[in-house]
């Protein structure tokens, strides 16, 4: 099958089986923490975004109120909108289209897409990963719920400490350098000053409310923090994927002919 | 039932940032600031998680088993291991403390 030999298209598979299988533990971690099946499948369909999902269980899971996990997801979702002009101005995708481009913008397919270089293969990186992650990620949500139910007391099984290595390895890749680090380091420690004083689940706004303050006061590199979960292009030695500071007005390559003709991918 | 609303509302708004980053013109891509924000957001909110789902119980600051699931999970991560062995790392850390009587 020719479309096996897009690079992009390979990069988009492996990503997707990477990060759709670790829908298992969203899953069972959902399920421990309170919520039933259908929400955790409501928020595998229609939020579907890993991080906010998290959040949303992990505050819920703290006795946090249904408004702070709403919170949480929602102020961890907005990277997902830098995301989505990323992609429009490389996909540039019409009508109905965008539409279904803007719900599977997440972390790993805008880095499957921006990684590559030549238009076509941006577009086809982009909905590889895109669509193939929401499949996967879905359907091992749905094993991970089903088997966390039938687990009896979840810290029997340690899922408490499951949810911890959750959140610090979704944190972890986006620790590059110094800066990252102090970001991070400040917003545990209001975390934990404030959890007395507060309702539980609010600390985390806290954290989000320095976090931005930093963000809007200082003055670094504009994509940190902005690193996938799971990053598509490790064997690059760089570390970090190319394409990935462009804007729209960065110049593509484009005087090289596309390998077949464009809208031939899907 | 109150969940359901605002775990409806969550997923509505997240749609909401991923549709607006297709529908805004693309100039505001320019501001920097924008995507600083978003970027430092994620890293705050991610490190916050984190701690309070190993240090917090309700209004309290415990220290229990879940410190060790941080332990294993960073020694996991260092050696830079896939996310499902971390989380896995994570829970046999915590049911393994938990095993020996530290809770």
């Amino acid at each position: 099958m020719k479309l096996l030999q897009s690079p992009a298209v390979r990069v988009g598979l492996s990503i997707s089986i990477a990060t759709g299988l670790y829908g298992v533990s969203f899953g069972a971690l959902s399920v421990t923490s309170g919520l039933d099946f259908w929400q955790t499948m409501a928020l595998s369909l229609l939020l579907f975004s890993g991080g906010s999902q998290f959040a949303f269980i992990g505050v819920v899971a703290g006795g946090g109120s249904g408004v702070a996990a709403m919170g949480a997801a929602t102020l961890l979702g907005m990277r997902n909108g830098i995301y989505g002009m990323q992609v429009n101005a490389l996909l540039r995708p019409r009508g109905w289209l965008r539409f279904a481009a803007a719900q599977v913008t997440i972390d790993e397919s805008t880095a499957t897409s921006t990684g590559q270089t030549d238009p076509g293969e941006q577009k086809r990186g982009f909905w590889t990963a895109g669509i193939g992650i929401f499949v996967l990620w879905n359907v091992f949500t749905a094993v991970g719920a089903l088997a966390g139910g039938a687990l009896g007391d979840p810290k029997q099984w340690g899922l408490d400490g499951a949810a911890v290595a959750a959140f610090l390895g979704l944190l972890w890749p986006r620790l590059k350098g110094r800066e990252p680090m102090a970001i991070a380091v400040v917003c545990a420690l209001a975390t934990v000053l404030a959890v007395p004083f507060v309702p539980a689940g609010v600390p985390i706004l806290v954290a989000a409310v320095v976090a931005a303050l930093i963000g809007w006061f200082s003055h670094g590199r504009s994509d940190e923090g902005l690193e996938p979960d799971v990053e598509p292009y490790a064997g690059n030695p760089s570390g970090h994927h190319p394409g990935h500071h462009s804007g729209p007005d960065s110049n593509r390559p484009s005087d090289r002919p596309p390998d077949r003709p464009p809208g031939g991918a899907e | 039932m109150n969940l359901w609303m605002w775990l409806l509302l969550a997923c509505l708004l997240a749609y909401a940032w991923k549709l607006l980053g297709y529908l805004v013109p693309a100039s505001l891509l320019r501001d920097p600031r924008m995507s600083r924000i978003a970027g430092t957001m994620t890293i705050g909110l991610l490190a916050s998680l984190t701690i309070v789902n190993t240090a917090a119980s309700g209004q309290s600051l415990t220290l229990d088993a879940r410190l060790g699931a941080l332990a294993a999970a960073g020694v996991a991560l260092w050696f830079r291991a896939p996310f499902l062995v971390v989380v896995l790392a994570g829970a046999g850390a915590a049911a393994g403390l938990r095993l020996l009587g530290w809770d």
